[in-house]
């Protein structure tokens, strides 16, 4: 067992995992935030997606002894208090999500998607959110959503 | 047209794109699904699979696993033996039976579950299966459903001593004296094979169950994700042969399903007999590889579809001689409804032949419009028959299609055709494409080299289908203590928004705000019975329950708040939670006044006024199916380096009835037309010739991503329903069961100019480029 200090939605914890414990099962069961969604645990889904430092990561591909230090963000500290994130609240005005089990992962990599381009395109939404998998919404509310979100994030700042 | 929708008076909620009341825990990460659920002291599984399509076992060793750490119990065929009883669900039929949890002697597909570990935790119980000690002696597998009929020496099913791979095998059966005759005496006689390729259900969320036995109580508590709590419960409580009573089934929040859970596998068989064994909690959770390989398999089936038209272009008879795969233990084996195959269509004659088959493949389960080759036949055919002949498609279609105004029509099949709109939404999708425009755009692409088509499909959906045990839905409507509204359901919402729509219904129903109305589903112990969600039931049985049962409670609230009011039942009218006297507002109650009463005054009440304020109801609609249809076009472009087809437009024109959300409506479509798009051009389930499959990862077995996906334009017709109260018809399954033939006409059309038709799927730019060398265009 290795102990593991990081910092999950801006709380210190300290964990104990086996080395070969992904981040993701460490922050579901060790951390007991479920947010986190595992659809297919190699990589291509998009559902596990968190913020490690800042960046956007799949924590099914990744150890959590290598999240020592690191400071993480989930889609449970994603809202501020009640009031929703601007994409948070945008998936739910424009049905970007029927199931909602590929929605945190959505959520997450849209929120950093927008950081980096923050007035996309219909064609960089869709190549933008390529990497994440939705069965149920053939994507346009998903698409309309990081649009309406885009804007009230620009109108913002 | 007569039948058109107007709002009921008082409709405030019903007809509008409400915001979800799913979406706020979902988005903020706190949706419940069950690998969310967390049992203290539970135990975790894990299967054993063969990686053979078929053989014998000749050694299974489990010792070693056994005392490997963490590992608290490992079950092989022997442990289980005789411990369960009939294994069938209802609507399969009791002639369908699971087989037993895990193979006995011999394995029959890759994935067939042959042991079960539970372990401490989910790592532990993988690291113990390493130390199974499994030998196979390797038999040659039944792989290709097309030879697997004439296939003697090698029987899927020889276990049990059957004599061949055909499970069903019906003999063409004409459904009119002179079917011959028209066919002998047609100007033309168009014969095609259409035959689609296997492709699966795929839910984010895979299976996965939570089964606590407590032995003090003689109860098993499961929380499992499933299309069917109730189901899940009854076929348990058959299995291990205890009353109903002793069993509950939960499910909060389900990822998904399109078919796949509406059924028990053999492994939640598995996982439920472990957990008494253990006299705690078993958990487990499927992974993709799981998902992939051994949670049912959907389409693979062909069917020669003969279409005899004359010389004005009616089609005086259609045939089809449809041959389906279903596996080795199939949950589902979506049998062919005939009654389908000539679906919108004014087609007087008719016949059809079917057979099913087994092969050493995963099982087939049903999957969105599990009905839905008979459309993929019919209008790949229709394509292929018009461009025998020379004509449009489009022209072909608009001289056979049933409209609104010759309705009711009889099918050959005896169907009676009501209430649909088929060659109006034809027209509709036409219009919104510009179809004589595209053909102009098109015929300039051509010169220039480019390989443009278009392509169409016109269906009809048996939403809320015929099926006996699937007729019926409950709901108990109750005004709480406070005056707010519970609405108890018994479907199992997995995406289909049933909290948010069936809270418009009662809302309005009632007079009181959306808000105050909450959806209780999913819990065998708190909600009335309902066999499932699936089959596009929910809008008219759960919808019609709801509002029946919310009709029902309003006559009781009222009739207390007339005593209270010294006024006539009839005089009133409820509106945002308060019963006033019309035309004298002033003179109200409200409903927590009225609640307040009820609960905690009744003794204030005459003895004839009933103090409830709970009213049930089992809904049965007066007509099975409820039809719904749509016209999909669809313009693709292939790439002539690459062979890369690219949906350029894509438009749906339906007619789902009234609508209860529009917003929800759309997102069926949007994701129902992406699976059918993904099944033609991304995903295709591949074993070899051994069995082994594939397709076992994300990688391989290709998704949809937004990136493949078109924006989707849809248009909306309004026929009411008269087959329940509110007028709604099903469409969740629409979406799916057009969008095939759409894109594989498209992609036919797109590839005319090389003299290709297309008739077979997948078309991913392999097979593309495949079917224009043969052609010798490439
Ligand atoms: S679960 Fe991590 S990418 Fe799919
Ligand atoms: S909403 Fe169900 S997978 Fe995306």
């Amino acid at each position: 067992m290795h102990e593991v200090a990081l910092t999950v939605n801006g709380t210190n914890m300290r964990i104990e995992v086996e080395p070969r414990m992904t981040l993701a099962d460490a922050l579901r069961d060790r951390c007991d935030l479920t947010g986190t969604h595992l659809a297919c645990e190699h990589g291509v889904c998009g559902s596990c997606t968190i913020s490690v430092d800042g960046r956007a990561v799949r924590s099914c591909l990744m150890f959590a002894v290598q999240a020592d230090g690191a400071d993480v963000m989930t889609i449970e500290g994603l809202a501020n208090g009640e009031e929703l994130h601007p994409v948070q609240k945008a998936f739910q005005a424009e049905h970007g999500l029927q199931c909602g089990f590929c929605t945190p992962g959505f959520v997450m990599s849209v929120t950093k998607f927008l950081e980096t381009t923050p007035d996309p395109t219909d064609d960089q939404i869709r190549d933008g959110i390529s990497g994440n998998l939705c069965r149920c919404t053939g994507y346009q509310g998903i698409v309309r959503a990081v649009k309406r979100a885009a804007a009230e994030l620009n109108g913002q700042s | 047209m007569s039948n058109r929708i107007i709002s009921p008076v008082g409709a405030r909620f019903v007809g509008q794109s409400v915001q979800r009341k799913e979406d706020r825990r979902l988005v903020t990460g706190h949706g419940q699904y069950v690998d969310d659920i967390k049992v203290p002291g539970a135990l975790h599984a894990a299967f054993l699979r063969s990686d053979v399509a078929r053989g014998r076992i000749t050694k299974l060793d489990v010792s070693a696993a056994r005392e490997a750490p963490g590992v608290h119990g490992v079950y092989t065929w022997q442990d289980f033996h005789e411990q369960f009883g009939e294994a069938y669900h209802v609507m399969m039929g009791e002639a369908l039976v699971v087989p037993p949890p895990l193979a006995i002697m011999d394995v029959r597909h890759v994935g067939d579950p042959i042991a079960l570990v539970v372990a401490d935790d989910r790592y532990l119980a993988e690291d113990a299966l390493e130390l199974i000690e499994l030998e196979l002696e390797v038999d040659q597998a039944v792989v290709d459903y097309r030879t697997a009929a004439d296939d003697s020496d090698n029987v899927v099913h020889a276990g049990w001593g059957l004599p061949s791979n055909v499970m069903v095998a019906m003999p063409f059966m004409p459904l009119a004296p002179d079917l011959d005759e028209a066919f002998a005496s047609a100007a033309h006689v168009v014969e095609t094979l259409v035959d689609q390729n296997r492709y699966n259900c795929v839910p984010m969320e895979g299976r996965g169950i939570v089964a606590t036995w407590n032995q003090g109580r003689g109860e098993m508590d499961i929380i499992a994700s499933t299309q069917s709590v109730h189901e899940t419960r009854n076929f348990f409580a058959r299995y291990l042969d205890i009353p109903e009573g002793n069993i509950r089934v939960t499910a909060r929040d389900v990822g998904g399903g399109f078919g796949q859970k509406m059924f028990v596998f053999r492994e939640e068989c598995a996982i439920v007999l472990a957990a008494r064994a253990v006299r705690g909690t078993v958990k487990w959770i499927e992974d993709r590889r799981e998902n992939l390989i051994a949670s049912g398999h959907s389409r693979n089936e062909s069917g020669t579809v003969r279409v005899a038209v004359a010389d004005d272009l009616t089609i005086t008879a259609m045939s089809v001689d449809h041959v389906a795969d279903v596996g080795a233990y199939p949950p589902c084996p979506a049998v062919l409804d005939p009654t389908l195959l000539t679906g919108p269509y004014r087609i007087p004659r008719m016949g059809f032949s079917m057979s099913m088959v087994w092969t050493n493949t995963m099982g087939k389960v049903a999957y969105r419009g599990p009905w839905m080759f008979e459309t993929t036949a019919r209008e790949i055919a229709i394509d292929a028959t018009a461009r025998a002949i020379g004509v449009d498609p489009v022209e072909l279609r608009r001289k056979n299609l049933l409209s609104f105004d010759e309705l009711p029509y009889t099918s050959a099949a005896q169907r009676e055709m009501v209430e649909i709109t088929p060659l109006e939404t034809l027209d509709q999708a036409l219009e919104m494409l510009d179809y004589e425009g595209f053909r102009r755009e098109q015929e300039a692409a051509r010169a220039e080299g480019r390989l443009l088509g278009v392509g169409v499909s016109v269906y009809v959906e048996p939403t809320s289908m015929d099926a006996p045990s699937l007729h019926t839905e409950g709901a108990t409507v109750r005004v709480e203590a406070s005056g707010k509204v519970v609405a108890y359901l018994g479907t199992t919402s997995h995406g289909q928004s049933i909290e948010t729509t069936m809270a418009q219904i009662v809302a309005d129903t009632l007079g009181v705000a959306y808000d105050d109305v909450i959806v209780v589903q999913a819990d065998t112990q708190s909600t009335p019975y309902g066999p499932g969600t699936g089959g596009s039931r929910t809008a008219v049985l759960a919808g019609g329950a709801a509002q029946r049962a919310t009709e029902s409670l309003r006559e009781k609230v009222v009739a207390i708040a007339a005593h209270m009011l010294e006024a006539s039942g009839d005089d009133l009218e409820i509106a945002d939670s308060t019963i006033s006297v019309k035309g004298t507002p002033s003179k109200s109650v409200t409903l927590f006044e009225v609640a307040k009463l009820a609960y905690r005054q009744a003794h204030t009440l005459p003895a004839d006024v009933d103090s409830s304020l709970e009213a049930t109801v089992r809904f049965r609609p007066t007509r099975f199916p409820t039809w719904s249809n749509a016209t999909h076009i669809c313009v693709v472009e292939i790439d002539r380096v690459t062979w890369r087809p690219t949906i350029l437009r894509y438009i749906v024109s339906e007619d789902c009835g009234r609508m209860i959300n529009p917003m929800v409506v759309e997102g069926q479509i949007f994701g129902g037309v992406a699976q059918g798009i993904g099944g033609v051009l991304y995903e295709n389930f591949v074993y070899d010739n051994e069995g082994t499959p594939l397709t076992t990862t994300f990688m391989d077995y290709l998704l949809p991503t937004a990136a493949e996906m078109p924006h989707i334009e849809i248009g909306h017709l309004e026929t009411v329903s008269t087959t329940n109260p509110g007028g709604f018809k099903g469409l969740g399954e629409g979406g799916a069961i057009g969008s095939h033939a759409c894109v594989t006409n498209a992609v036919s059309d797109a590839l005319a100019p090389f003299g290709i038709v297309v008739t077979k799927t997948p078309l991913g730019p392999n097979d593309i480029f495949e079917l224009v060398r043969a052609a010798g265009h490439a």
